[in-house]
């Protein structure tokens, strides 16, 4: 317990995190010039700005974020997406990449569908826009779509996008991910199912050092007992 | 009614040598143990056994609030259902909410209201559930101290864990943390729940009568007990979030430089995703 609380202390709400002189960030309050963490997390400095990581907890949509989302409902000019947030998420017709004719909009997305889309605004009462107008956005056909704690997002994706693009390479698999913790994999069924196991072991231990080296390990284990160099 | 009035008058609740029926002095607490994150599809959860009690809780949310009129534009509610199993008593329960339980939801609802911060999630609720399993009286504090490491291992934003226990009067002398019998057959009984950080008082009750020395001395006990309870609730949530860092020891030697603080995930539409395509 020791050691590993030098290494990355987990802090539990209310516990003090920080005197004065040192600003609250994400996950923790201010009471009396004293910082306190307000969610269960791991404590972080930088440049006097004090931030507890969340370790569990919901996706609360910010602008500008990357989601895979689902259908759930259409309008005559919108679609309701579900982002797998306390928040129901309207795309409107203006903000598709197709022109949709009024009352049009199920020839484009049905209920079901999935889609790669972008959070355009949120406002103070939490109302979330999506946009698709962006390159990347599209209705995603094929593939399987996983879901994984929406915290351990930016481990999946690693250092610049260096995990993902480790699984991606080795498998062979094109995957996309969101920040809303869906995480869309699309290649042969083989390939799917060791990314998938991959993206498993990073949300068990997303707290371990060289996990990078881990997951290496465990793809080409799994490649070879499945027999045969994969397609890649 | 006549005859439980009439046993309390023979009954001794308090041996010779100052301990009680089940051999504990006046200021002990019965063994408590927690278990954070014991249930897969909730957001949060904990199960607790103090003494002869026997307590689920489960946390769902921040989600959206059903049915949509209830939900505040402003701020999240913090809705609470405290329920006991019919087999958690020795007479089988009515199932469903009656009057006892309906008032218990509320004042643990009031409770966690208090430290959580609901600013941060308009339009949603957190949905907090106590079952009891088995009940061996103090479960409203059982429920609650559960309830709030369920609360923290969910992730929810708050301001401390919540702390509970109760007190009351047994053969006329102040104890703490009376059980079943000493319950029914007690003077008083006098649940509180604190903020243990700050000593806040979020919760107080009073079944039967104190004095005003009596009921001082009742909160002393309580609030010393409280914060025993807090260390265990602390405890309970570093060993449900320790088995990854003990991983870490194990893997390979400490080296910052493959992972560095994860606060900043890397700027969105370029790097959230893969090479798209190969």
């Amino acid at each position: 317990m020791q050691t590993s609380g030098s290494l990355r202390p987990i802090v539990i709400p209310g516990e003090a995190v920080g005197g004065p002189g040192l600003k609250p960030g994400p996950g923790t309050y201010s009471e009396d010039g004293k910082l306190f963490a307000a969610q269960l997390g791991i404590r972080n400095e930088q440049d006097g700005l004090v931030s507890v990581i969340p370790l569990s907890g919901r996706y609360i949509p910010k602008r500008g974020d990357a989601l895979i989302g689902e259908v759930v409902d259409l309008g005559p000019s919108h679609w309701l997406v579900d982002i797998n947030s306390p928040y129901p998420a309207p795309l409107h017709a203006t903000e598709s990449p197709w022109r949709v004719e009024f009352g049009d909009t199920a020839r484009y997305l049905k209920v079901g569908d999935v889609i790669m889309c972008h959070v355009l605004s949120v406002d103070e009462i939490k109302r979330v826009q999506l946009t698709m107008q962006d390159r990347e956005a599209r209705r995603l056909s094929g593939g399987i779509v996983m879901e994984v704690s929406p915290t351990k997002v930016p481990r999946v994706i690693g250092k610049e996008g260096s995990m993902i693009s480790l699984i991606s390479e080795m498998t062979g698999c094109r995957i996309y991910v969101g920040q809303n913790g869906r995480i869309w994999l699309d290649g042969d069924d083989r390939d799917t199912a060791i990314a998938a196991m991959a993206i498993r072991l990073i949300e068990d231990r997303a707290q371990a050092v060289g996990l990078t080296e881990t997951v290496r390990d465990l793809i080409e284990r799994a490649k070879r007992e499945t027999g045969g160099p994969g397609p890649s | 009614m006549e005859d439980i009035e009439h046993i309390e008058k023979g009954m001794k609740l308090i041996g010779p040598d100052g301990r009680r029926l089940d051999g504990r002095k006046s200021d002990e607490l019965r063994p408590v143990r927690i278990e954070a994150g014991v249930l897969r599809r909730a957001d949060g959860s904990a199960y607790m056994e103090w003494g002869g009690n026997k307590v689920l809780a489960a946390v769902y949310g921040p989600r959206e609030a059903h049915p949509r009129h209830l939900q505040d534009p402003a701020r999240a509610l913090v809705q609470c259902r405290y329920n006991m199993a019919p087999f958690s008593v020795s007479d089988r329960k009515r199932p469903g909410p009656d009057r006892r339980s309906v008032e218990i939801s509320k004042v643990i609802s009031e409770a966690f209201s208090s430290v959580v911060f609901k600013e941060q999630f308009p339009r949603t609720s957190v949905d907090i559930f106590i079952e009891v399993l088995q009940a061996d009286a103090g479960t409203r504090c059982a429920g609650l101290t559960a309830a709030s490491v369920a609360l923290a291992d969910a992730g929810v934003p708050m301001r401390d864990l919540l702390a509970s226990c109760a007190s009351g009067k047994i053969d006329g002398v102040v104890c703490l943390d009376l059980n079943k019998e000493e319950d029914n057959f007690g003077d008083a009984d006098c649940p509180m729940a604190i903020v243990p950080r700050t000593g806040e008082i979020v919760l107080l009750q009073m079944d039967g009568h104190l004095t005003y020395d009596e009921f001082q001395k009742a909160m002393e006990l309580s609030i010393g007990a409280a914060h025993r309870l807090y260390e265990i609730q602390r405890d309970a949530l570093r060993r449900r979030y320790s088995v990854t860092l003990e991983d870490i020891l194990k893997e390979s030697p400490p080296d910052s430089g493959a992972i560095g603080p994860e606060s900043e995930p890397a700027p969105p539409s370029e790097d959230d995703f893969g090479p798209e395509g190969m």
